[in-house]
């Protein structure tokens, strides 16, 4: 009961800010008569998402696939990283300064070269560059919670005279993983708008960001927006998705 | 002359319904000007929300705070009181002078007045040559120390003073224990000192008001007849003195009276 | 209510900066890593690393790349997919174009990145100052925290490029009084809209950091919401604005080169790394270019970052400490 009223009064104010914006927003469209093509209304982007339901619908298919497998390979390839930087000084040294350069840098810009790299008509170039905006928040934040095994903790597993094996199964594994979990969950929304961005840069006709840019091209800006809806349907499947995953994770293992 | 401290009547109660847990139950104290009174009680007794009233950090459910004669509220407005803490509560960014002149700067004096204040202060705690360290490079005593004249600074009548020991090893505690009854017997400052340790109660107060659980209320208060003024010299000696015992004793007996073992093992 | 709130948010960089202190475990391996202590020499030999590992891959990889299914999952090996490193390199130090008096190709990326840099500094700034105040608004009042902080979450799910259009046809019609909505101010707008939210998240944990007795004190000392804010929210929030600030900073010169695109705007880099990306056919290693040119400009935009993080030293010292 009262943890009903909790969500309630969780999800309540937003929602409310939220449909009190989108009010305002037509009302000024409304009321102030501004043309389409400064700016739709929430009605005419509504009558565009219904109407071209199926496109968007296919093309956030695609999108989502790329940032799904973008989601998983960088991923992987975070905590993978991540475990040998902890056993390796050496690794962790060398990856240091390129992980520090890859968070400041606009990973985006690589997906030209990425283009020519793996044919123009892949849809991969789109993949690598989500997998390498997941990789740096992943390998980042598995490092950090590799690292916050406390030193009440070692000192009674070596009392105990376990093996690096059993060291790691115990503790050192199951304190890191929420923050693996984290790192994921903050690179969801990075992945989907990486693999959005990145089919700005050339690539196949094919996902949602490529049609917002045909659409607001064309100045048909209501129906740029309904595409927009679009991908933000996918980021927030992606966040819920991975925020649950945490969620269950943290349950799982209080503290 | 009014009291330092009349607290009359007051409860404190948390939550509603079945939740509801009753802190303080129709608590009544006086704290003359000057004089130095402890709370103490197992945990749970109500003893640190029974200073908090005073310090209008909260506020009673029912019943009146009053201090030198004016609201709590008022009271807290006027800076009437210095408080200090179990934590230091330092701000790591500024330097021991500065974390000592935040209260003065707070209420508006001026900066020449502000430095020899402090400066007087850091000598008064013994840490003169540390007035421009770093918190973060003091140890958890000269830490704490440094809280003390922090809450000294305004030069007030009365002292708020929860648990300030509380996590200093013995040696260091004596030594602030000792520190702390010679800046009162120069200040003249009224005490309320919040703690779980007996020796500690008996060694600084004047009167110790012992504190029941559940709900909170006044058990006992228990006057103490030190002879400080006689032992001035070397307040230690006190703590050898046949007397201290008995007051021990006297103490821990109004604590455990009517308690059963089990129930006294929450002490502290 | 505020702690459930602040685990909802995804704020990377911006938790504390708690980072354990590294074990003292004193392991043989760790002779070799302790060479590489000094950041420099670990910055070049990764540098030399991933070198290595391209030229290695050009060399033993299949020429056709590694194709599963329909999907070419390793990249082409040609001198055309992956031109050499050296002849990067070597293309930075020849003209742009054929055209008689063209400049070297680095002077060009570097005038191109100085204008990129100038636009994402702008941006950065005004999502600096709109994240501050969101925070602040954030803190100061329960209600707005809990209705503001998901839409600012949620904002962040919005494509920027969607927008880039819209804030351009929007600025070309606005004009306040003798200043005329320039292109470039779209550009920097987008950037913001980026770099706010790290900020917002970041600043309004830092504002809400002060423990229960710094609040007890101020509260002691009858200190109001402004006296409490200089002398103690403000303060306690640096070492978690600074990481909020570097995201901030890469936040917007994504933003400012992909709005670059976006828009269309010429001058910056992200103009040049399309324009460049047709000559991927002519001249492989040109393309290259503006990319190392993105690069520096991340790093110059989180070494500024950094500099500013130094000149706030005394309100870090507990991180120094741990």
């Amino acid at each position: 009961m009262s943890a009903v009223a909790g969500a309630v009064r969780q999800v309540l104010p937003p929602a409310v800010l939220l449909v009190g914006l989108i009010a305002a927003w037509q009302g000024a469209v409304v009321v102030a008569e501004i043309p389409p093509f400064v700016l739709p209304g929430p009605a005419a982007i509504a009558s565009e998402l219904v109407e071209f339901r199926e496109p968007i619908l296919s093309a956030a298919a695609v999108t989502g696939r790329n940032a799904a497998l973008g989601l998983l390979s960088g991923g992987i390839l975070g905590v993978l990283l991540a475990l040998v930087a902890a056993a390796l000084r050496l690794v962790d040294a060398l990856a240091a300064p390129l992980v520090t350069a890859l968070s400041a840098v606009p990973v985006v810009a690589l997906a030209p070269v990425l283009y020519s790299m793996h044919g123009a008509g892949s849809e991969h170039a789109r993949v690598v560059v989500a997998a390498l905006a997941v990789f740096v928040p992943v390998y980042l934040h598995t490092l950090r919670g590799l690292r916050q095994v406390l030193p009440v903790h070692r000192d009674l597993l070596r009392a105990l005279a376990a093996t690096p094996r059993q060291a790691a199964r115990v503790v050192t594994l199951p304190t890191a993983l929420p923050f693996v979990f984290t790192g994921l969950r903050l690179a969801s929304s990075l992945a989907v708008i990486s693999a959005v961005v990145a089919e700005y840069f050339g690539g196949p006709r094919s996902g949602v960001g490529s049609f917002i840019t045909t659409a607001a091209a064309g100045s048909d800006y209501a129906q740029a927006w309904a595409y927009v809806l679009g991908a933000i349907a996918v980021g927030l499947l992606f966040f819920t998705a991975t925020s649950l995953a945490e969620r269950a994770v943290l349950r799982r293992r209080p503290g | 002359m009014t009291a330092a401290v009349s607290v009359d009547g007051v409860s404190r109660v948390y939550g509603t319904g079945r939740a509801q847990v009753v802190a303080l139950d129709d608590v009544s104290l006086t704290v003359e000007a000057g004089q130095f009174v402890s709370l103490i009680g197992p945990s749970g007794c109500g003893k640190s929300t029974l200073l908090r009233l005073i310090a209008d950090l909260d506020e009673p459910t029912v019943g009146t705070v009053r201090v030198f004669g004016r609201p709590a509220r008022e009271a807290r407005l006027a800076h009437e009181y210095g408080i200090a803490f179990q934590q230091a509560g330092l701000l790591p960014w500024r330097t021991v002078r500065a974390n000592v002149e935040l209260p003065l700067a707070l209420a508006g004096m001026g900066r020449a007045g502000r430095r020899e204040r402090a400066s007087h202060l850091l000598a008064l705690v013994g840490l003169a040559d540390f007035a421009e360290h770093f918190p973060d490079q003091l140890s958890g005593g000269m830490q704490q120390r440094v809280a003390i004249a922090r809450a000294l600074a305004e030069e007030p009548s009365l002292l708020l003073m929860d648990e300030p020991f509380g996590a200093l090893d013995e040696m260091t505690r004596e030594h602030l224990q000792t520190q702390l009854l010679r800046i009162c017997a120069e200040t003249r400052a009224a005490v309320v000192f919040v703690t779980h340790s007996i020796p500690e109660a008996v060694f600084l107060s004047d009167r110790v008001v012992v504190m029941s659980p559940r709900p909170g209320r006044i058990r006992e208060v228990v006057p103490v007849t030190l002879d400080r003024a006689g032992a001035a010299d070397d307040l230690d000696e006190l703590r050898t003195d046949a007397t201290f015992f008995d007051e021990i004793a006297a103490v821990r007996a109004a604590l455990l009276d009517g308690v059963s073992v089990a129930q006294a093992e929450g002490l502290g | 209510m505020s702690a459930t709130s602040a685990t909802a948010a995804p704020a990377p960089a911006t938790a504390p900066p708690p980072t354990a202190p590294r074990s003292g475990s004193a392991r043989p391996r760790a002779a070799a890593a302790s060479l590489m202590r000094s950041a420099p020499l670990a910055a070049v030999a990764s540098v030399l690393a991933v070198g290595s590992a391209w030229e290695a891959y050009k060399l033993l990889g299949p020429a056709d790349g590694l194709m599963v299914g329909q999907t070419r999952l390793l990249p082409r090996t040609s001198d055309l997919a992956m031109p050499h490193t050296w002849d990067m390199a070597a293309r930075l130090f020849e003209p742009v174009s054929g055209g008689a008096g063209a400049p070297p190709l680095w002077s060009a990326v570097l005038r191109a990145g100085a204008a990129s840099l100038g636009v994402a500094a702008v941006g950065w700034l005004l999502g600096l100052v709109v994240g501050m105040l969101l925070a602040l608004a954030m803190q100061r009042v329960r209600i707005v925290e809990s209705a503001v902080l998901p839409l600012v979450v949620l904002s962040q799910t919005v494509p920027l490029v969607a927008l880039a259009p819209l804030v351009r046809s929007w600025g070309a019609r606005l004009e306040v009084g003798p200043v005329q909505w320039a292109p470039w101010m779209s550009v920097a707008v987008i950037a913001s809209y980026l770099a706010f939210f790290p900020v917002a998240v970041g600043m309004l944990r830092g504002l809400q950091s002060p423990t229960t007795i710094h609040a007890d004190l101020m509260r002691a000392y009858g200190a109001g919401w402004w006296p409490t804010l200089l002398r103690l929210r403000l303060p306690a929030s640096v070492p978690y604005l600074l990481p909020a600030l570097r995201l901030a900073a890469a936040n917007a010169v994504v933003g400012a080169v992909v709005a670059e695109v976006a828009t269309g705007l010429p001058g910056g880099l992200g103009r040049m790394i399309v324009e460049f990306a047709a000559f991927s056919a002519s001249d492989p290693a040109k393309p290259w270019a503006p990319i190392f040119g993105a690069v520096a400009l991340g790093l110059a935009a989180a070494g500024l970052v950094a500099l500013l993080g130094t000149s706030l030293r005394r309100f870090r010292r507990l991180e120094a400490a741990r």
